[in-house]
């Protein structure tokens, strides 16, 4: 991280906020008007009389931790005590709390620890300087001589809580924050410090966007178009408005709204709705039509170059040993445990809306164009989110958009609670790119990776979209063969060729976005390389990372802890993957029995070097939880269509990862004193190809065409 | 129709259809929120509550047959059984989003209620109905089991 940029990213949210006072925002948040009230001395944080500190999150929490990771970084250096520390989400204000690594405010790409690693720490150590210049003028001492330690500060025989020394911070006080030296950090990299939404989630008290019902909302469903591009021609809602609780039907670009007294009665409404669609614009296939499209991109010469080294034709023809492998990636839905939903308000020239606000700025934008008020008059409540996976961010805001559609057409100033049903969800689209990947290795004589050709086929997600000229690089999405082009494996000669196929399926980033398919593909083609070159799979790997210290450190970690080469039970085998992304290093080294012919994933032990450990029981966690998403996916998740509609409907055909399905698994951290990278993600793409290799250790089958059940893989 | 049900020790009038789900009639009639909506279809036990003391998937049942019942939401949880479960639960920072414990601790009183000391069998095939997105669930086992401990205490 640039430190240079990111104080300059404090300094604006500093200039910000003292805007923000100006037109009243919160007039009791500056430290002018401190004085027996709330203490703000930046946008990131108040402490109250009460001793109390609230720390201001311009990231929302989807479970990642960062409510409980922005926290720590900021009452380290405040040298707040942990139990005083209290969570707020900030308002939808760009320029205040932007993603320094996004240029939004958002959350997204595990970003929120590395963009926020020095902003947050800097908000709390300009408090603290502020509470240590106020308690050496109260007591006549010099500050450099005062300590700060849990919420007390003191001087000799003089001692006062933060919540006495608020109301003493003279106007105008200029904070000189001096961030400390990470060897006396005593919060950051604490083995256990606990989550900041524990309780509030074990009693049933979090309030999460399904549970906002303001006074006189409505709730309501949308009927969209079965397939994806359809326009609606007509309806009849004669039949819905005779159910009970049903209080109108509109009709809004995107389908017909119906409204009731609760969930439960517009869902019935719906389904008593009659619609007609023009289906002349929309996709028809069926996903077998697409798949053979795929595959038949794959044997055509041309394609997009996005990445040509070395000689490979060359390289592969004079190899002495050649694998082929071909993958399939299957459509994902997200499927967060809370349905998407929204509630919005458009009232009086100003819209409100309530949400698992992940992406602020493009919602506010969206939802203010939209109601035609204006993002300047548009406000949004961010709430927990039930998991979003990537999906509660996208470049139109749908669901948010749809929810201030329904408002305006109801048009009485009312709340609108716009609610998907799951079935809505599986069948919403936005999905994780379907992708054909065929890798073609060549090995020389003495065992040497000589030769990589990967062919890949799938839909950009960036295409057509505002971000699309930042990361489309001469016709290439840099999203579609991540993990690939980029590869950190020093192979000599490498050629990545991409075909961008096209379908009206709205596409999105889901958890590591690229990295998702392509991890497997290339770890499970790297273990077919190691085996045609007669070398162990993860020497092999050693030797193709000596340049890459720590992609080769975790790989050495899991493969010690997990006990690599030792005895196993009979019928078990063992597989190992490494991948690198969102500039975090994660190896996993999978173990699996099988019995009477099914799989069951016994272990899985992973290490991870993301940096400097801000939480290490948050990524543990976060770890655990990728892996298991990922494997909830490469054992039987797929979205197919028949004739452009989704064949999947709910969890009973969407089977997601169920407690007996998940291993023990063991995550170990590697310490480090580098700039903290991301960790949402970057323990899913190692996990699947992991227990592929596993799997092959063990029954001699190379699983290739996911999910794995479609392959002839049966799990216990 | 009005119809009456016994939620958290308290009769409460409902005024719903009597086929109205009773996950319905807790969130959107009477607002209580910390039972959730999840699937519809009770697969992913996000809405489980108690009926006379079982774990019930309140998306399934209806209100016009729960007349009398004792039903039982997170917000009325108070026995020794889920003390013991919702402090294992914070303390071992079992929560990801969120969204789904509800419905496990529910489900995890009504295990230990039935048998104190479960094995990861037991645990496995108890909670098999319980959907965590997150994948929490090697959480989920370990404070099962350090609940089962703080019983005995």
């Amino acid at each position: 991280m640039n430190i240079k940029t990111t104080r300059r990213a404090f300094l604006q949210g500093a200039t910000a906020a003292s805007a923000a006072m100006v037109v009243g925002l919160n007039a009791k948040g500056s430290w002018a008007a401190a004085h027996g009230g709330e203490f703000m001395p930046n946008p990131f944080v108040k402490i109250a009389p009460d001793g109390k500190v609230t720390v201001v999150l311009k990231h929302f929490e989807m479970g990642q931790g960062t409510s409980t990771g922005l926290s720590t970084l900021l009452a380290e250096e405040l040298d707040a005590n942990w139990d005083d520390v209290d969570i707020e989400f900030a308002p939808a204000d760009t320029a205040t709390y932007m993603n320094t690594l996004m240029g939004v405010q958002g959350s997204g790409g595990s970003t929120a620890i590395a963009n926020s690693y020095m902003q947050y720490r800097e908000a709390g150590a300009a408090a603290k300087s502020l509470l240590v210049q106020a308690a050496a003028a109260e007591w006549g001492v010099d500050a450099g001589e005062i300590e700060v330690k849990d919420g007390m500060v003191s001087h000799g025989s003089n001692s006062a809580s933060f919540g006495d020394l608020v109301g003493l911070v003279p106007e105008g006080a200029t904070p000189n924050p001096q961030l400390k030296d990470p060897s006396a950090f005593t919060k950051i990299g604490a083995d256990k410090l606990p989550r900041k939404d524990s309780n509030a989630k074990t009693t049933g008290t979090a309030t999460f966007a399904m549970d906002v019902m303001p006074e006189g909302v409505v709730f309501a469903v949308l009927q969209r178009s079965p397939k994806f591009g359809g326009t609606l021609t007509s309806f009849d809602a004669s039949a819905a408005m005779e159910v009970e609780g049903v209080v109108d039907v509109k009709q809004i670009p995107m389908g017909v709204v119906v409204y009731a007294t609760n969930t439960w009665a517009a869902m019935k409404g719906r389904e008593a709705l009659t619609t007609e669609w023009d289906f002349s614009n929309a996709e028809t296939r069926s996903s077998d039509e697409m798949e053979a499209e795929y595959a038949a991109a794959l044997d055509r010469a041309e394609g997009l170059a996005a990445k040509a080294e070395g000689d490979t034709a060359g390289a592969l023809e004079g190899a002495a040993k050649t694998i082929e492998a071909e993958f399939h990636f299957p459509f994902l839905a997200h499927a967060p445990m809370e349905p998407l939903n929204s509630v919005v308000q458009i009232k009086d020239g100003k819209a409100q809306c309530w949400d698992g606000c992940q992406f602020h700025t493009v919602t506010q934008g969206a939802v203010g164009a939209v109601s035609g008020v204006g993002p300047e008059n548009t406000s949004i409540e961010t709430v927990y989110a039930g998991g979003s996976f990537g999906r509660r961010a996208n470049f139109t805001s749908d669901y948010e958009v749809e929810a201030t559609m329904a408002a305006m057409a109801l048009g009485d100033g009312r709340p609108v609670k716009l609610v998907w049903s799951r079935e809505d969800d599986v069948r919403g689209g936005y999905y994780r790119p379907m992708t054909k990947h065929r890798v073609r290795a060549g090995v020389d004589a003495d065992g040497n990776l000589v030769g990589w050709h990967s062919i890949m086929a799938n839909k950009s997600i960036f295409k057509g979209t505002p971000m699309g000229e930042a990361v489309i690089v001469n016709g290439v999405d840099l999203f579609s063969v991540e993990g690939v082009a980029d590869t950190e494996y020093a192979i000599p000669n490498m050629d990545v060729t991409l075909h961008d196929m096209e379908t009206a399926v709205p596409m999105l980033w889901w958890r590591s976005v690229g990295h998702s398919h392509s991890g497997y593909a290339m770890e499970v083609a790297m273990d077919m390389a190691a085996e045609a070159a007669g070398r162990d799979p993860v020497e092999f790997r050693q030797d193709l990372l000596a340049n890459a210290p720590r992609s080769l450190g975790v790989l050495n970690l899991a493969a010690e802890k997990a006990g690599w080469g030792g005895d196993m039970p009979e019928g078990w085998g063992r597989g190992v993957a490494v991948h690198k992304s969102f500039n975090t290093h994660v190896a996993q080294v999978a173990e699996v029995s099988v019995t009477d012919g099914k799989v069951k994933i016994e272990r899985i032990v992973a290490a991870v070097d993301c940096g400097v450990p801000v939480n290490p029981d948050v990524i543990r966690a976060q770890v655990e939880g990728a892996i298991g998403y990922g494997l909830s996916h490469v054992m039987r998740q797929k979205i197919t269509f028949t004739d452009g509609e989704v064949d999947q409907s709910n969890f009973p055909d969407y089977e997601p990862l169920r407690i007996s399905d998940m291993s023990k698994i063991e995550v170990h951290i590697v310490q480090s004193s580098e700039a903290p990278t991301g960790i949402g993600e970057p323990g899913l793409p190692p996990a699947g190809p992991a227990v592929a290799n596993a799997i092959y250790d063990a029954m001699g089958k190379r699983v290739m065409h996911l999910p794995m059940v479609d392959d002839g893989i049966e799990f216990s | 129709m009005a119809i009456t049900l016994k939620i958290n020790g308290e009769e409460k009038s409902v005024e719903a259809p009597p086929d109205m789900p009773l996950l319905w009639a807790i969130r959107d009639v009477l607002g209580m929120t910390g039972t959730k909506f999840g699937c519809g279809v009770a697969s992913c036990g996000a809405c489980t509550v108690h009926v006379d003391g079982e774990p019930t998937r309140s998306c399934q049942a209806q209100v016009g047959d729960l007349e009398g019942a004792e039903i039982t939401t997170i917000e009325g949880l108070n026995s020794d059984v889920a003390a013991a479960v919702q402090s294992a639960w914070a303390d071992l920072d079992v929560v990801q989003c969120g969204y789904c414990q509800s419905g496990q601790i529910m489900s995890a009183v009504g295990l230990l209620t039935e048998k104190a000391k479960p094995t990861d069998e037991d645990i496995d095939s108890y909670m098999w109905g319980n959907v965590c997105r997150c994948a929490t669930y090697t959480r989920i086992r370990a404070a099962i089991h350090e609940a089962s401990k703080r019983m005995e205490a």
